[in-house]
């Protein structure tokens, strides 16, 4: 009765609402009727998908989140022990709209340097951010507010949500080579001409570290020219850093590319996210940060990132800062941090190791060297999107249709099936 | 090298999070802080609730968890009970699937995806606010891309509401234009319709197809009641309308700097909603992504358990009891010491603020003077204030009515 109720209610407000109670609402259809469905992000969209299927042989390398040996996701120790000592301590009050002050400054730290001659003389802008999506989002509706007249350029591939972050900033957006599909590496004298042929003074979106989704990064050497280029040309370089202490399992090395701009004079900007690194995810817990001439005009520049910030969310979420600061201002916790990051990353490294031997094993016609030559969580395989179609399909695996897959989610259980499964649509190219 | 951002100037602080940073730059022991709307026990100390301390003990001690992203629309179990919090478990919209919720970073943060939304995919880009409303209203209207367009609301003769006027610059806005509509304890002047004048202003606005955007950020603080508070939205969604509904949980559960609120969308079909969902989650996306687990997390703890929600609606009542004698007192002290003026809006008022109705001028002064905290529009947080400090503040009114023209 109650369903029957529900179908000619239904089928009445796809026409017109003709007998309502109340006078007014007689002719009114949805505000809404010509809302198209929008298309599933491509990166998240992968996980919903492996979430749906009900095949035991299921494996996930698509989003990028850690998972152990056995599949899992992890929560760190040191944050489990951060989460104890705050759990019935925080008073949940509003952290000022540039976030809390102490996870900024031991976050400056990680990205400037822990003796960093900038943070001394109170250079830097910074305000917690959520995560790298939103510090990315700041800078972006800053870059637009300040510098309106002035484009963003991204490298080719990219993270897909770049585009939407600045897009929707309403920065108009171009884009300078990268990766190199033949040799699956970086396109160096690409890159350098698309820098030298941006008018002066353009922003560039650089990854710092691991970059995403190829995990193919320049060499300190390469960073150096770029560096000594970009000051030619006065760029101004924002910097991407997601995954700091994940690439090579060295925090300090891992900020080697910022640490090159900064002694060579660049004011640059970065974000910083502890999504991966600290295994925060959902907490979104990040930073973003502006270097600038002097303490007055970090001032001055901290005022207007916030006053991005209030009309998006006032101020940003407590929880993970907390669990940041705890780690980062405990010398044992963050000892214990420094030991697990370098855990994770050398899983990774050591599942890139294995995938490119059972490849090689297997009598695979191509070559697989990329596998082990890029850095951080994702290997840029180089299948095509029908090759990764055919994965889905056959053998249930899930990747991105870019052919980038997340080596986090590779473990000692599934690397021989995935290995396998690659072969097989792979062996006749 | 010089910085791409010499031109920046510096920006002026943030008229209510400002007086916060004044307060606390103050020396004075006899400071009172009656800006931000921040609940204050009597003893003048930030609440959490017991409710809330059990749920996050209950998550801290439960190894399972994880910290993984959780969905662009936040977590599902919260948002089906955000729902069902403000528009009634009983709700057709619900039953039916018309309401698209998606949690969102308090209720800034559901105002401004809700206005992305609008920007995109709504007819009319231009949105009523009443004057006054919160600060930060127009700022994130504005940077969502909507222009705003302000309908009269507070009558500083009655301090009371300009009925009147409301209904005849509702009337006159074009049609389909949005109406930002605060659900009950109207922020900053505590002054809200009856129930006969809701009735009136649904009328109004159903009958010139505007559609309702409602900021509900004390659900459950202003009279003590949750069903009570969400009176005004469940009417209109009972009209088979559509409409927007912002909520927060920074007040009623206490959870204010874990940013925790629902956007909810009440569509003509369930087919609508699910569409709308979709769009809203490319706003989110190149935003922050998703939302943050840690507060929507305790809030679902809560409100799945009955015993919990029991406890919860306990401790909303009292603090909400409690905002209500500190209005009573201060009536009383203000009518004792024979201070000029009418101040039984003190009393007729609701929720956290009173528009106590003194000018910049007058406040200018009780801050110098007496070292009282407010917002220069004369808006005081009841919250802030205890048994023990309402003297002062008496003191202080007085003074500045008697004195400070």
């Amino acid at each position: 009765m109650a369903a029957m109720a529900m179908t000619i209610r239904n089928s009445a407000s796809r026409r017109t609402m003709t007998s309502g109670p109340i006078s007014g609402l007689r002719s009114m259809s949805s505000w809404w009727k010509n809302v198209e469905p929008a298309p599933k992000d491509p990166i998240l969209g992968v996980t919903e998908a492996f979430l749906a299927d009900p095949s035991p042989e299921k494996v996930n390398v698509g989003v990028g989140a850690y998972r152990d040996d056995n599949g899992k996701p992890v929560v760190l120790e040191c944050v489990r022990e951060a989460e104890r000592r705050i759990a019935g301590t925080s008073f949940m009050e509003y952290l000022p709209m540039g976030g809390s002050v102490k996870m900024v400054d031991e976050t400056l730290k990680l990205a400037y340097g822990n003796n960093s001659e900038f943070i001394k003389d109170k250079r830097i802008a910074a305000v917690q951010s959520l995560s790298g999506t939103g510090a990315c989002r700041l800078f972006a509706d800053f870059q637009k507010r300040f510098r309106p007249g002035s484009e963003i350029y991204i490298p080719v591939p990219t993270w897909s949500n770049h585009h939407n972050i600045w897009r929707d900033a309403q920065v108009p957006q171009k884009t300078y080579h990268y990766y190199h599909p033949e040799t699956k590496g970086l396109d160096f004298s690409g890159l350098m001409d698309d820098v030298k042929n941006a008018p002066e003074g353009s922003f560039f979106l650089l990854h710092a570290c691991a970059h995403n989704p190829t995990g193919v990064d320049p060499t300190e050497e390469q960073w150096r020219e770029i560096s000594q280029l970009f000051k030619a040309k006065n760029h101004f370089a924002f910097f991407d850093m997601a995954y700091q202490g994940f690439a090579s399992g060295d925090p300090k090395r891992d900020a080697k590319s910022i640490r090159i701009f900064l002694e060579d004079g660049h004011h640059i900007g970065i974000s910083q996210s502890y999504a991966k690194n600290m295994g925060l995810y959902g907490q979104r817990v990040g930073c973003l940060s502006v270097l600038c001439e002097d303490e007055k005009q970090a001032v001055t520049v901290k005022s207007q990132l916030q006053q991005l910030a209030r009309p998006m969310y006032s101020n940003p979420p407590l929880h993970g800062a907390q669990i940041v600061s705890t780690i980062l201002g405990d010398p044992q916790l963050k000892g214990l941090w420094l030991k697990e990051v370098k855990t994770m990353a050398d899983r990774i490294i050591g599942m890139r190791t294995t995938l490119r031997e059972s490849l090689e094993k297997l009598g695979s016609p191509l070559s697989w060297e990329h596998v082990t030559k890029q850095i951080g969580m994702f290997c840029y395989s180089g299948l095509t999107p029908e090759q990764v179609d055919r994965l889905t399909s056959e053998y249930h695996i899930y990747m991105t249709r870019n052919g980038r897959i997340s080596m986090a989610g590779v473990t000692t259980g599934n690397v021989g099936y995935l290995a396998n499964a690659i072969h097989e649509v792979t062996k006749s190219s | 090298m010089d910085s791409v951002f010499s031109n920046v100037d510096r920006a002026p602080e943030d008229p209510i999070l400002g007086v916060t940073v004044a307060y606390n730059n103050d020396p004075s022991p006899a400071k009172l802080n009656l800006g931000v709307g921040a609940y204050r026990t009597e003893e003048g100390k930030p609440l959490v609730l017991d409710v809330v301390r059990r749920a996050e003990q209950q998550l801290v001690n439960d190894p399972s968890r994880v910290k993984e992203y959780i969905p662009i629309a936040g977590l599902a179990d919260f948002n089906k009970l955000s729902a069902k919090l403000i528009l009634g478990a009983d709700s057709p919209a619900i039953q039916e699937s018309r309401v698209a919720t998606i949690q969102c970073l308090s209720g800034t943060g559901s105002l401004r995806v809700g206005s992305e939304f609008l920007k995109k995919h709504y007819h009319q880009c231009v949105i009523f606010i009443p004057k006054p409303t919160w600060g930060n209203h127009p700022k994130v209207f504005n940077l969502a891309g909507l222009s705003v367009e302000y309908y009269r609301y507070y009558d500083p003769a009655t301090r009371g509401l300009d009925f009147q006027g409301l209904l005849e610059d509702l009337g006159a806005a074009p049609s389909g234009a949005i109406v930002l509509l605060h659900a009950c304890a109207h922020n900053p002047t505590g002054v809200d319709p009856t129930s006969e004048q809701w009735e009136q202003i649904r009328q109004l606005i159903r009958s010139k197809s505007l559609l309702p955007f409602f900021d509900s950020a004390y659900q459950g603080f202003a009279s003590g009641s949750l069903d009570t508070d969400a009176h005004s939205v469940r009417t209109f969604v009972a009209d088979g309308g559509e409409c927007l509904i912002a909520q927060s949980y920074a007040k009623n559960m206490g959870l204010y700097g874990e940013r925790v609120g629902a956007l909810s969308i009440v569509c003509k079909s369930a087919d609508v909603a699910s569409k709308v969902e979709s769009q809203v989650k490319l706003v989110v996306r190149p935003m922050y992504s998703s939302p943050p687990i840690h507060g929507a997390s305790i809030v679902a703890t809560i409100l799945k358990s009955s015993d919990m929600y029991n406890d919860w609606t306990i401790e909303l009542k009292g603090m909400a009891d409690r905002i209500i004698s500190m209005r009573q007192q201060l009536f009383e002290a203000l009518q004792a010491k024979g201070t000029p003026g009418d101040w039984s809006h003190i009393i007729k008022q609701i929720g956290m603020f009173t528009f106590t109705g003194l000018n910049k001028e007058q406040v200018a002064f009780m801050t110098k003077e007496y070292h009282i905290y407010m917002t220069s529009d004369g808006r005081i947080s009841m919250a802030g204030l205890s048994t023990k400090t309402v003297p002062h503040l008496v003191d202080a009114i007085h003074a500045a009515v008697t004195r400070v023209v």
